[in-house]
């Protein structure tokens, strides 16, 4: 069990990079180098867990009971919700190049420019 | 054999390779429960003593790790920057009216878009007082804005995402985050340094410099989403409805 | 202390991984979006089991609002012009 927390974040990391490489649609591989940033959401909340901890909440409980880290949370949330912008210049690069060469196939256009 | 399918056969051994030394590595990190960090530990200790804050990750968000929030922000307005110059061309000429014809839909929008709005802003009001805070709570209220979109049609939505009004709103959140840094380091001592006395735990007035902060975060982060969706719509969806005859 | 029993980390953590495979073995774009949804809000129970809530917040609310319109908008974009053989594969 201590070791199928980290074991779930390599593996959506190895997928979504699996994803990436063998894409025949650029949204496709959009969506997939999203798959492989979430496995570093999964890894660091893990990391950060504390057995028999709650959530570093501390309104109706006493500051001093027993909490998860909350720095690795702050890092994870800003994350998330920044890499939408992200994705979105993502997906502008991927159909301004559809609308230049016709297609969204990232072997076709490789073909088309030599 | 096409060249899809020789890059899935070269695929797999090299991932393989990737995932040995992967998994070797998370071999080394400490055991799923037991980590031992003692600069979280001081955090959930002193958050609340000190700030009256009773949200230790909002704490360190905007407080503690302030400068990596700061930089953060920085990244979503680079981004919405690169989409704006990627796809922004000057007038782009009628809209489309495109408005939604179902009743219900209509009635379902003219109530959720208040409701959704004043969620927003709840959640991120009390940030620090209760999980959420600037960066969830702009989502939302982009979200909410979105909803006119939905049950509305185009027309409405683009009379209330005017370009015009959105870009200075976003550069002023980020702006007065800086700003708010700035008074800090003149106040007294290092850059985002809390300056302000803390108020009473648990109430909307604790926290120092931290309520304000997480306004101009919110306010960044909603102008930001709302652009990008505006630019989006008018971009790639708009063009679908002018081609369409209703 | 909140105890939160083992079975409960196994089975959450399980169906993310199988939902991130499912993901990327999703080829079709417009399907693909529907199941990212999927994926996301499995994301925000994982979150809230690992005691997260303000993480589990954002995730929330950004892969239900978010994500589907820009990527819809995007499939909007690349299905409006000439229906090519691979777009009709998909």
């Amino acid at each position: 069990m201590s070791y199928l927390a980290y074991a779930v974040a390599g593996w959506i990391c190895l997928v979504g990079l699996y994803g990436a490489i063998t894409s025949r649609n650029l949204i496709h591989l959009a969506l997939c180098l999203t798959v492989t940033q979430s496995s570093t959401y999964v890894l660091l909340l893990s990391i950060g867990y504390r057995r028999g901890g709650g959530a570093p909440i501390f309104k109706g409980t006493v500051v001093g009971t027993r909490s998860v880290d909350p720095i690795v949370q702050a890092l994870t949330l800003t994350d998330v919700v920044v890499s939408v912008t992200v994705v979105g210049l993502i997906l502008a690069l991927a159909l301004d190049v559809h609308t230049k060469t016709g297609t969204a196939d990232p072997e076709k256009i490789a073909e088309m420019s030599g | 054999m096409t060249r899809a399918r020789i890059r899935a056969i070269f695929a797999v051994p090299v991932l393989a390779a990737l995932g040995v030394f992967l998994f070797w590595g998370l071999a080394g990190v400490p055991d799923f429960g037991g980590f031992h960090g003692r600069y979280g530990t001081i955090i959930n200790h002193r958050a609340t003593p000190e700030r009256h804050t009773t949200n230790a990750v909002t704490a360190v968000v905007f407080d503690y790790r302030g400068v990596d929030t700061l930089g953060e922000e920085f990244i979503l307005f680079a981004a919405v920057v690169g989409v704006v110059l990627l796809l922004r061309k000057g007038d782009e000429g009628e809209p489309p009216t495109a408005p939604v014809r179902s009743e219900q839909v209509r009635l379902v929008g003219a109530v959720m878009v208040g409701v959704a709005f004043l969620i927003g802003l709840w959640v991120i009001a009390f940030g620090f007082v209760t999980p959420g805070g600037g960066f969830q709570g702009g989502v939302v209220v982009a979200g909410a804005l979105l909803l006119v979109f939905l049950t509305a049609g185009y027309r409405p939505w683009q009379r209330l995402a005017k370009e015009r009004a959105l870009d200075p709103l976003e550069g002023l959140g980020v702006g007065s985050f800086v700003a708010i840094g700035l008074a800090g380091l003149i106040a007294s001592g290092p850059f985002l340094h809390n300056f302000i006395a803390s108020g009473r735990t648990g109430t909307l007035a604790s926290g120092g410099t931290m309520p304000l902060l997480n306004w101009a975060t919110a306010l960044a982060v909603a102008a930001a989403n709302v652009v990008l969706y505006a630019e989006f719509l008018e971009h790639y969806v708009a063009p679908i409805f002018a081609k369409e005859p209703r | 202390m909140v105890h939160v029993p083992e079975a409960l980390h196994a089975v959450v953590l399980v169906s993310a991984a199988l939902l991130a495979t499912a993901v990327v073995l999703t080829r079709n774009t417009l399907r693909q979006i529907l199941v990212n949804g999927v994926y996301g809000l499995m994301l925000v129970i994982l979150f809230v089991v690992l005691q997260a809530p303000d993480v589990a917040l954002s995730m929330l609310v950004v892969t239900t609002i978010a994500y589907p319109l820009i990527v819809l908008a995007a499939i909007a974009r690349t299905r409006s012009g000439k229906l090519t053989d691979e777009q009709e594969q998909e």
